[in-house]
């Protein structure tokens, strides 16, 4: 069996702010249809990886290349890139003067110059693989957290990236909501797609991850399947930060 | 005849108000177009300057920011009056409008570039974030997300400062502009009775007073929870 290049590739990834070195050479590759966790303390690097690999951030060193793109090739044209990796923040970031809909639509008419009919088609599929089929009309403030988040996850996905990157997507939920959530990433990852998710969700990575990485100071320091990393551990850093979370 | 009869016949004496109400009429559109111009401009010239800011090209900023803090700082009249008596020195000849209205225009648009300016500050960074994450430009992020956003927080102290600003126009009076305030001042001197200022005050108020009413409304109007 021939192995499918990966779609994304990170190479001796670096990021300074100033004189603070926050990403001190990752190497990662994450494969077509597979879910990768990251995991780490806080202010290890977890936010700042993500957003390197769409340019939100711009890395100091190092190469990233997606779907056979180099993004940080000045050639690149990186909002092209960009539409093609989905993207879900913690604090949701839905557009608060628009509706679920209109959220959905924006990037479908100003990006991809779809017309007003087919945006609307596409978002109402969107937004119905989310579940919240009924909600298109309603704006962000009329919607629960967990809707606000799904309704986030829809405009990412009407784009039909080739991966999504997912920033934490159920810290700001109240408990009660974070499993609509973790529901609908799970059926995103039985449709095959290729997802980077950035959670203490301990529970999902476990049903759901194919790998776990654990970063610390900007390093990934451990990776492997859920079971090993979670379950025995061979790193001292790691050890302590997954006791850590299951004490929570 | 009784005091209040006196008062009457001085401040509200129908004859002469008869007299002089087309001149206050005339003044009063003078003072309408003065202000549709300066509000028209002022703001259209604040806005294209909180664009240009928003690029972040620092000597740009540098001299955006000394333009604005310039024309906040200057009283109204004292441009008025520097375009109307100084420019003729520099081969450049304004009328008593134009003069009122470009000194108004640069007032309104330097105030109105800083109200903007905050506005597009306030919204938050991830708004910028989603929205360039999906593809969108520049451009398209400021224009569909950021402004209208923007634009909502702006309009209270916009409303206010736009209505503190086409006030102004009465400084015309001083470069012979015969909006209201010029029109009753010459009425009175003629009459040698202050009726008129009162037919001026009058007109003011309809004037401005739905202007008022007008930015309560669109301030509940734009209004949203988060
Ligand atoms: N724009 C920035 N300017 C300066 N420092 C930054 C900036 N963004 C992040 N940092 C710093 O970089 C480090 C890593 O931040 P990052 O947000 O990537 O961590 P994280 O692993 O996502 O943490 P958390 O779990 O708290 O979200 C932190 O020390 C943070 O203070
Ligand atoms: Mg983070």
């Amino acid at each position: 069996m021939t192995r499918e290049p990966p779609v994304l590739s990170i190479r001796g990834l670096r990021k300074s702010f100033g004189a603070v070195e926050v990403l001190r050479g990752i190497d990662l590759d994450v494969q077509p249809r597979e879910l990768v966790f990251v995991i780490g303390p806080s202010g290890s690097g977890k936010s700042t990886l993500l957003r390197c690999c769409n340019r939100l951030e711009e890395p100091s060193n190092g190469s990233i290349h997606f779907d056979g793109t180099d993004i940080l090739s000045p050639r690149t044209d990186i909002n092209a890139v960009r539409r093609r990796i989905g993207m879900v923040f913690q604090n949701f970031n839905l557009y608060p003067h628009m509706t679920a809909a209109g959220n959905v639509m924006l990037a479908l008419r100003q990006v991809l110059k779809k017309d007003r009919r087919e945006a609307e088609a596409i978002a109402g599929e969107a937004l119905a693989r989310v579940g919240l089929a009924d909600k298109r009309g309603a704006y962000p403030n009329e919607l629960s957290g967990g809707q606000q988040q799904r309704v986030a996850i829809a405009r990412a996905l009407a784009l039909e990236p080739k991966a999504v990157l997912f920033d934490e997507p159920t810290s700001a939920l109240d408990p009660e909501l974070v499993g609509s959530v973790l529901q609908v990433m799970r059926d995103l990852r039985q449709a095959g797609m290729t997802m980077v998710v950035v959670s203490h969700e301990m529970g999902f990575a476990r049903a759901a991850a194919d790998r776990v990485v654990f970063m610390d100071q900007g390093e990934i320091v451990e990776q492997g399947p859920p079971d090993t990393v979670f379950g025995a551990p061979r790193h001292a850093r790691t050890r302590a930060f997954v006791e850590q979370i299951v004490r929570h | 005849m009784s005091q209040w009869d006196r008062f009457a016949e001085t401040f509200f004496n129908g004859a002469v108000m008869a007299r002089y109400l087309p001149d206050i009429v005339a003044g009063f559109f003078v003072t309408v177009w003065l202000a549709v111009l300066v509000f028209l401009a002022g703001l259209a010239l604040g806005l294209a300057l909180a664009l240009v800011r928003s690029l972040r090209v620092r000597p740009l900023n540098a001299l955006i920011v000394l333009y604005v803090d310039l024309f906040r700082a200057l009283p109204p009249l004292v441009i008025i009056v520097l375009l109307y008596f100084a420019m003729p020195n520099a081969g450049w000849s304004p009328s008593g409008f134009v003069a009122t209205w470009l000194a108004l225009t640069l007032v309104l648009s330097a105030f109105a570039e800083e109200i903007f300016w905050a506005g597009i500050l306030a919204v938050p960074k991830g708004q910028w974030e989603a929205a360039r994450s999906t593809g969108l430009g520049f451009a398209a992020t400021l224009g569909w997300v950021v402004l209208p956003q923007a634009v909502r927080v702006t309009i209270p102290p916009l409303t206010n400062r736009t209505i503190a600003i086409t006030k102004g126009t009465a400084l015309g009076s001083v470069v012979a502009v015969s909006e209201i305030l010029a029109s009753a001042q010459t009425a009175v001197s003629f009459s040698f009775n202050p009726s008129p200022l009162m037919l001026g005050a009058a007109a003011y108020i309809v004037l401005f007073f739905p202007v008022v009413l007008f930015g309560r409304w669109v301030e509940t109007r734009f209004a949203w929870k988060r």
